[in-house]
């Protein structure tokens, strides 16, 4: 990996001195040198550096970080006000994590849908899938990076709740710790859901506003439709994403839950995450 | 070593890029030339993975470009120096693709200090780089692996003059370091300098290509005298054809018939060259004009 060669002690050129010989000079050098530590066939790009440099990307424009600064903001807001207003017997652990997963449900599937479709709508693919051709590896690196900082929203959601819950059991709160490993498992398998789900719209419209708007509205569409529609209501409950996360966030799923949980993960994640794939691997990138 | 072999690019009926084939050889700069929408960029894409091509194929290395090891260590690419976002900083940028394509963070300082970006401009959101800004940043971004080829669309594009000259010397450095250079223009003197080879393209076909000295003699021998007309009547007594234009005689012989016409004749020459860039230019024009979209109306 390392290329050790000239061109470190190469000294720097400023604009002004880049013209003419001297830029020839840097150009020369900047091409002798090439072939030394150069292994022949060595494997593509690791998944982990692909990994890093999605990760990053997610967090290294001001939409990305506001997004971020947005959630922790609603969901202190939230906390902050069920702190001085709330019911003092309702405080309990149970109940912040509760009103901090809220908001983050709701918004970790933008930071999904931003990490697939930057590529397309700020074009930044012409540069990303030129330096990895393989694209099925780099939507790989996208879902495992968006599931990573989905992890890192989530771990940030339960000590922000811990810090709640004493201030308030220090209060006159009940300050219960009223999370058992269920509930706790099932709030993160929960948010790495919604993300994934970001980003199998993302893939699939490969259009920014576009994919928001279609991860609110259908969603909510179909709730409204099956909870109208006697006839869709039996449907409805093994279809309905919000519906069967429910019981997962309270930490009761049952057999016939998990079903339902498998079944709507299918349609509103992994159906439309294999179409945007595909199109993500067949489409000409401009 | 770039090979393309009858590449070719259909949109429904359209054709973009019709049966092309070329090479690029290892230390030589070829000049990708073509109107607007002659099919460059597009077949620039077809080479870099990123546009399937209806039939034919290219190889980069020997390799098609999919079937590349990290080709950022290879190959560097340069398509469009706007596709960047704009949130994110020169140095943001550059450091992604450092990472990604495995180089140290040091590499980065370097490929900015060859193309000449400040520490300030660098440190900028690239939403507020000029269009020349992006372009040095955009090579920069290629050269950030040590590629031993490059394959650039429109590098010059926003560039001023010494942008230009500067980018000629980066380019022609690289090329005699043994480096491969493909790089697109609509502007003919913007590659004539720099370019060992020409590929002339329009409406998707090749017009013309070749060494870039032999398409220029092509253009015939430029000469200005005192008596022009005299010596156009001289060279058609020996059966070589003259042209008359405004300012002399175009005349389809070496240059050393022309001057000894002029010698027989007791004509002083004012000016005798062969081809010359207003003849690579008046070629450029005329083989685009039957394919490009000017020549559509004339």
């Amino acid at each position: 990996m390392t290329t050790t060669d000239s061109r470190s002690t190469e000294p720097v050129v400023a604009r002004g001195g880049a013209v003419g010989a001297p830029a020839a000079a840097t150009g020369m050098s900047a091409a002798s040198g090439r072939h030394e530590g150069r292994p022949e066939g060595r494997p593509g790009v690791p998944m982990s550096r692909l990994i890093t440099v999605e990760l990053r990307k997610m967090v290294d424009t001001r939409a990305g970080r506001w997004m971020l600064i947005a959630m922790s903001a609603i969901s202190l807001v939230v906390v902050a006000a069920f702190l001085i207003w709330g019911p003092a017997e309702e405080a309990t652990y149970g109940t912040f994590l509760g009103l901090t997963s809220f908001p983050l449900v709701m918004l970790l599937p933008i930071v999904g849908i931003m990490a697939a479709t930057a590529e397309w709508s700020q074009r930044t693919g012409l540069v990303t899938f030129t330096l990895e051709p393989r694209r099925g590896k780099v939507i790989t690196a996208k879902i495992v990076g968006a599931m990573i900082l989905g992890l890192v929203v989530t771990a940030s959601a339960f000590a922000a709740s811990a810090i709640a819950n004493v201030i308030s059991g220090v209060g006159d709160g009940a300050g219960t710790w009223d999370v058992t490993w269920k509930v706790a498992l099932g709030v993160i398998l929960g948010f790495l859901i919604y993300v994934v789900q970001g980003i199998a719209f993302g893939f699939l419209f490969l259009n920014t506003p576009m994919a928001i708007v279609a991860s609110l509205i259908l969603p909510t569409a179909w709730s409204i439709a099956s909870s109208i529609v006697s006839s869709l209501e039996k449907v409805g409950a093994w279809l309905d994403l919000g519906r069967v996360t429910e019981p997962l966030f309270s930490g009761t799923m049952t057999g016939e839950n998990w079903g339902q949980l498998a079944t709507s993960f299918s349609v509103w994640v992994l159906l439309p995450l294999a179409i945007g794939s595909w199109r993500v691997m067949t489409r000409e990138v401009k | 070593m770039i090979t393309v072999e009858n590449l070719t690019k259909r949109y429904g009926g359209f054709t973009a890029v019709d049966d092309i084939s070329f090479e690029v050889r290892p230390g030589s700069v070829v000049g990708f030339l073509g109107p607007n929408g002659a099919g460059k960029s597009t077949a620039m894409r077809m080479m870099t993975g990123l546009t399937p091509p209806t039939s034919g194929h290219s190889t980069v290395l020997g390799k098609p470009y999919r079937d590349l090891h990290n080709p950022g260590r290879q190959v560097g690419v340069m398509l469009d120096a706007s596709a960047q976002h704009p949130g994110r900083t020169g140095r943001e940028i550059l450091r992604l693709a450092a990472i990604q394509i495995g180089v140290p963070k040091s590499r980065v300082d370097e490929a900015l200090a060859v193309v000449g970006l400040t520490d300030e401009e660098a440190g900028r959101r690239v939403r507020n780089y000029s269009l020349g800004m992006r372009q040095r940043l955009g090579l920069a971004s290629a050269m950030l692996g040590q590629p031993e080829v490059l394959i650039l669309d429109e590098p010059a594009n926003g560039l001023d003059p010494q942008g230009i000259h500067w980018m000629r010397g980066l380019l022609r450095g690289f090329a005699d370091g043994g480096g491969t250079v493909l790089l697109s223009s609509h502007l003919l003197h913007e590659v004539q300098v720099i370019a060992d080879d020409l590929v002339m393209i329009g409406r998707g076909r090749i017009v013309a290509m070749g060494p870039k000295d032999e398409l220029l003699s092509r253009g015939g021998t430029t000469v200005r005298s005192t008596d022009d007309a005299a010596l156009a009547v001289a060279l058609e007594r020996s059966g070589v054809t003259v042209t008359r234009t405004a300012s002399g005689l175009v005349v389809d012989a070496e240059p050393a018939v022309v001057g000894r016409a002029a010698l027989e004749e007791r004509v002083v020459l004012l000016e005798l060259r062969s081809g010359g860039s207003e003849g690579l230019e008046e070629m450029f024009l005329s083989l685009t004009a039957a394919t490009s979209r000017e020549g559509k109306a004339a």
